[in-house]
């Protein structure tokens, strides 16, 4: 699958949160976003996935224009995000929460409830089964049936990646997944990232910690004030004087 | 006594299910329905008028009440849910007092002010054996109320509004349209208050837009803050708990006789005002407890 926007804009009020924002990403790739904070990435994300309408530019999935679908549609059609202030569904329990990620349930219709109760059952072993195996892949196990408002920060960006990737994605947009994790979890995290991304679904991070993103990110794409000022490989990109200065104040 | 206590438990058990209907809109999804009398209004005068208008059988009456509470639902869904919260709560409430002066000046249909009288008894006879007969077909569709209430909490439909009373956004960014739910949601506690309001008309014989009031709505909020939101036993206790209050305090001049029966009706609303202000101070999750534990 294959992400592309152009010209993407919003504006509040006179503000430009984001200007004239144009890239793409795909299925297998990584690619990272940085930039200072109120530079315009969580509105960037927001755009992208349609919680934001903005006042202009496109946003493109293989090919097809989705700037006009609500949030549910697209990532119905495969782009799904998380959030950067964990939203995790908090009086249920890590389980429950992975249980309702899963697509295409028919239990969630009120008529097959009591129409096909047999049926249903069979689904929600199917789905216990997938639930199992995702908090075993994010080793959740320890608090499987704990209610996930009373996880840790970390535990609960977790819990988010284990609820996105029950909705089989093909590219994942993750709002500052390091962001209050511990070294151990970023490495932990890290290492789920560059699974999944082997097994071919593509990913765009949002991400202070520069150092893990680097190491992740096949190409950063740098913003300030909204606007796009750099792109390119980590290395290359952080080396450049302006987004040294931009994002950096240019003390490193 | 017997017939009074009777009488008690028949108008607790039309407030049960008025009350397992905001359960399911409130504590289960967390639509702030504030209208909910409007739909207990409209089966009312649904029951009312086929049954004393239009001589039809008592129960096309009752199936009307369900059918007719849970459409009118249907379009303040579609328009309100697309709103934020709290205009939500705003929209139903302006519903409800939409309906009461729509019964008020519908004289033709409705009689006005005057109200509608005459509507059949459940079961006929005025005995005690009468009243019980009613009290247990109330029960009975208590009954069946909890049992799909049960059904629907432990499936994954229930999962996914207790997800959008949590975090309504995540739900959205992991592909599913809490509008779907919340429509459903909001025509199922209506048509239960419908249901209700067949009772309601049948039981006390004689229907009037007085007694569908905000008051109500807010009767039921209170009892299921007291009993504890999201939870079947939180309904049924806590709408037993406002009964007590709003009955018991009746019995408060018999020990205090200087009391006056105009102060009484003062007396009894902030009685119950100060149950709440206790409850949401020391009991915040109601007397039933946390509504994360309600398996």
């Amino acid at each position: 699958m294959k992400l592309v926007i152009e010209n993407l804009t919003c504006a509040f009020g006179g503000f430009r949160a984001v200007d004239e924002v144009s890239f793409e990403a795909e299925s297998g790739g990584l690619v990272g976003v940085i930039g200072p904070n109120g530079a315009g990435k969580s509105t960037l994300f927001s755009l992208i996935t349609g919680f934001l309408a903005g006042q202009g530019g496109t946003v493109r999935l293989d090919g097809h224009d989705i700037s006009a679908l609500p949030p549910h549609e697209r990532a119905r059609a495969g782009m799904v995000r998380t959030f950067q202030v964990p939203k995790e569904f908090a009086h249920l329990t890590v389980r429950e929460n992975l249980m309702a990620a899963a697509p295409n349930q028919s239990g969630e219709n009120l008529v097959d409830l009591f129409l096909r109760p047999a049926a249903i059952r069979r689904e929600e072993s199917a789905i216990a089964a997938r639930v199992d195996d995702t908090i075993a892949f994010l080793k959740l196990g320890a608090v499987a049936d704990v209610p996930s408002g009373k996880l840790s920060g970390g535990q609960k960006k977790l819990l988010e990646l284990g609820r996105v990737l029950m909705t089989r994605p093909k590219l994942i947009l993750l709002d500052e997944p390091f962001a209050g994790v511990n070294p151990v979890l970023i490495e932990e995290i890290s290492g789920h990232i560059r699974a999944l991304n082997a097994d071919g679904i593509g990913f765009i991070i949002i991400e202070h910690d520069l150092g893990a993103l680097s190491r992740l990110a096949g190409a950063l794409h740098v913003m300030d004030r909204g606007r796009l000022i750099a792109s390119g490989a980590p290395g290359e990109v952080l080396k450049r004087a302006n987004v040294r200065e931009a994002y950096l104040g240019g003390a490193a | 006594m017997e017939a009074y206590l009777v009488a008690i438990l028949i108008i607790t058990a039309i407030y049960v299910l008025l009350s397992l209907g905001l359960t399911l809109q409130y504590g289960l999804t967390g639509l702030i329905n504030f209208g909910h009398v409007g739909f207990f209004c409209i089966g009312a005068y649904a029951a009312a008028i086929l049954s004393a208008y239009a001589g039809l059988p008592v129960i096309v009456g009752f199936l009307a009440a369900i059918v007719l509470a849970g459409l009118a639902a249907f379009p303040i869904g579609l328009i309100a849910l697309r709103l934020r919260d709290d205009y939500f709560a705003i929209v139903t409430l302006g519903f409800s007092e939409t309906v009461r002066i729509i019964v008020t000046s519908e004289k033709q249909l409705t009689n006005g002010v005057q109200g509608i009288p005459g509507i059949p008894r459940l079961v006929d006879g005025v005995g005690i054996l009468s009243a019980l007969a009613v009290l247990a077909v109330l029960l009975a569709a208590n009954g069946a109320a909890i049992y799909a209430f049960r059904r629907i909490v432990a499936s994954p439909f229930g999962r996914m509004i207790e997800a959008i009373r949590d975090n309504e956004e995540a739900v959205k960014a992991l592909g599913k349209d809490p509008a779907r739910f919340k429509i459903q949601v909001l025509v199922l506690g209506a048509a239960l208050a419908g249901l209700s309001g067949a009772f309601y008309a049948h039981y006390i014989g004689y229907v009037s837009p007085d007694q569908f009031n905000p008051l109500v709505t807010f009767y039921v909020w209170m009892a299921i803050i007291m009993g504890g939101v999201g939870r079947i036993s939180g309904a049924i206790v806590g709408t037993a708990l406002l009964m007590l209050f709003l009955e018991g305090s009746r019995f408060l001049r018999d020990v205090m006789p200087f009391i006056s029966a105009v102060d009484m009706a003062s007396i009894r609303i902030g009685a119950v005002g100060l149950a709440l202000v206790l409850f949401t101070l020391y009991r915040p999750q109601g007397l039933m407890g946390d509504f994360t534990r309600r398996r």
